[in-house]
Formats: C-alpha cells, structure tokens, sequence
C-alpha cells in the first residue's frame, strides 16, 4: 500500500506549524507593542493647530515664562490654554494686522474661544495634577520636553503609565530648586542639592507615590 | 441544568467583553473641549465678574520672593526686571512704558488688576494676594535703586 503522505509532507507540517506558531507569536508582539510605540501616541508630532504658535520664538526668543499664558499651573490641576485676552496682552500693539493672527482676532471680537488641538493628553482615568508637580520641584520639562526648542509644539515624552511610574518610583533624581522649575534651559550641576535632599525639603517619601488612588480615582 | 449553567457563563462571557471599553474618553462635562459646544453667548444668570477687596499682607521676605517671581513672569517682559521699561517686548514694538515710579500701594494693586493706557489688566493671572506680592517688590526695587549708603543701618551695610 502507497504511503498517504509523501515525505514533502513533513516539511509541510513544519513550515505550517512554524507559521502558526510565529503568526501568534507576532500578533501578540504587536498587541502589545503597537499601542506603546511613539507612532500610535504621537510623540514628535507637530499637531495643526488654528494659528502656527512658536514655543521658540516666544519662550527661547523673547524670554516669556511658561506662567504668563499658563498662568494656574501653580493653583489648578490644569495648567489652562490661555484665553484669548492673554495672546492680545502684546498682540493688540504687535503685529496688529498680520494674516497669522486673524484667528485671534476674530476670537477677541467675536468672544468664541480659539479652539486649539490637544498636544498632551492623558487617559480620563489619570488624574494628572499640575499644581502639585510643579510645587514639588517636578520642572515642566520632565514630561513636556524642551517646549522652547519647538517651532511647532509637539508631545515630546510617551507618557505612558511606566513613564509615570518610572518617576513615581524614584522621584529624586527628576526634582529641582523651585527656581528653576520653570527653567527650560536648566541642567543638575555641582551646586544643585542632591535628590535626597530636595526629596526631605519637598516632604516627599511620607506616602507611597505608587499606590493607585494616587493618579486613578 | 446544565442550560442554567451555559447561559450563566455567556452572561458573565458578555460582561467581561463590557470591560473592553478602555475609558480612555469619558463622558464628562467639558463645554469647552470642541468649538459645537462651547459657550458662545453669555448664559442668562451671569453676573459682572468683580472681586472683594483682599486684606493687605504685611511685608516678610516671603512676600517679597514671591512677588520677585511674579514680576518677573508677568512684569518684567515689558517693565524689564529693573523697571526702567526696556523689556524685551518694548524692544520687539511695544509702546514703552514709563519707568516705575514712586505710587501709593492700592494704585500699583489697581493698576496690576485693571490695566492701564495700553497694558492689559492681569486681574485674571495674578491672584489678589500675589498683586500684593507685585506691589511690595516693585517698592523694594524702587528703593534699591534710590538708596544712598548713609541711608543703610551698620546692620545692613554688614550684609554682603
């Protein structure tokens, strides 16, 4: 009697079951991976946003704090979009009829807010608290990058859970002076107090920074 | 039997699936969060913002920091952080300001909250007691700049 299988049927088999086996193993990979990955969070994206706003001109160039358009960074959970109000603070006697600005404009005239894309955002289940993390020594740029090297704002962190817990866990080495909270420009140097110092003077290590209840509610 | 039990695993098979929902977004109130629903009319019941007078604080160290800070974020862009004017936004085409001048404190405080001449007012990013805070510095700075060393205590002189 005739064999069922020719012995091509054993490389069949094996191929095949290899195949499986890979496509299930890479199907979980990319389950897994894809949604952290910088593509799918959009870290580096420039974002179009109603008017071409430049960080760079207006943090590196002009020397404008972070607080003078975000300015209930220091009392709120959000460190708040500036009203329109704000943009016209210099833009009522500056580049009053420059095309860029009619958005801006329109808004101050018409008293629609300017609506402008989200560039961070994290889940609605994290309560991210700005007011805190900027009262503890946390500086802007831990999780929003160098903001004023951006022409165009862009996320510049995955913020991820394991970005926040990274730091959560081990919070010293990510704390500065208050002074230099704000600084985008600031770098650890030989005079900066060393992260269990700033921990003990920031009373931060009494409560365990991971517990859930922190960041979820 | 054993119906009961198959329906009660698709039952519990269906709420699991429930959890599939991430809850990334949420349904919660944000007028504001698209231009469709964010309030362009003033809503009926709305009342003129106004603001109870703030008690002054009295003058520590702690108060002048603070109100160093202030000025320097929310002053200094145009006043520069000397007063004298010169900011960077004068230097880009604003009008200039005049230097600081010697003021009584509630008319500094008035004009921090209310603007004036072409500054805008700043009632909505300086909190009452941070005005305070501007005033008192902006007084220290004009003091620092017309002070003659006779005027200094030895105590002072000794301070570095």
């Amino acid at each position: 009697m005739a064999a069922i299988f020719s012995p091509r049927a054993n490389v069949i088999v094996a191929v095949t079951m290899l195949g499986a086996v890979g496509a299930v193993a890479g199907l979980c990979l990319w389950w897994f991976a894809w949604p952290r990955s910088d593509y799918v969070r959009h870290v580096g994206w420039a974002i179009q946003q109603p008017v071409p706003f430049s960080h760079q001109h207006h943090v590196a160039g002009l020397g404008i704090d972070c607080r003078f358009c975000h300015s209930s960074v220091e009392r709120s959970a959000q460190a708040s979009l500036p009203p329109t109000f704000t943009c016209m603070t210099c833009h009522s006697q500056i580049w009053t009829n420059a095309a860029l600005l009619a958005p801006v404009r329109d808004s101050l005239a018409s008293g629609r807010p300017i609506v402008w894309a989200r560039v961070t955002d994290v889940p609605d289940y994290v309560y991210f608290n700005h007011s805190i993390h900027v009262s503890k020594g946390v500086g802007c740029v831990s999780c929003h990058g160098d903001v004023a090297r951006m022409p165009l704002t862009f996320k510049a962190k995955s913020l991820t859970m394991q970005f926040c817990v990274d730091c959560h866990r081990d919070p010293g080495p990510n704390l500065r002076p208050l002074a230099h909270v704000y600084d985008t420009d600031w770098h650890r140097d030989d005079a900066t107090p060393p992260p269990a110092e700033l921990m003990r003077a920031y009373h931060i290590g009494g409560r365990n920074l991971t517990e859930c209840s922190i960041c979820h509610r | 039997m054993r119906m009961g039990a198959a329906t009660a695993l698709g039952v519990a098979a269906l709420l699991l699936v429930g959890g599939c929902d991430d809850m990334t977004k949420q349904k919660k109130q944000n007028p504001y969060a698209s231009r469709a629903t964010a309030p362009g009319e003033v809503p009926a019941g709305t009342v003129q913002y106004g603001e109870t007078a703030t008690p002054v604080p009295p003058v520590t160290m702690a108060l002048l920091a603070r109100g160093q800070s202030e000025y320097h974020v929310f002053c200094a862009p145009c006043h520069a952080e000397t007063g004298d004017g010169h900011g960077m936004i004068v230097q880009r085409g604003f009008p200039a300001p005049p230097p600081l001048a010697a003021a009584r404190p509630q008319f500094v405080y008035d004009v921090v909250t209310d603007g004036r001449g072409v500054m805008y007012g700043f009632a909505q990013r300086i909190a009452p007691e941070d005005r305070w805070a501007v005033v008192a510095y902006v007084h220290a700075l004009q003091r620092s700049q017309r002070m003659a060393l006779a005027d200094l205590t030895a105590e002072q002189r000794a301070v570095p």
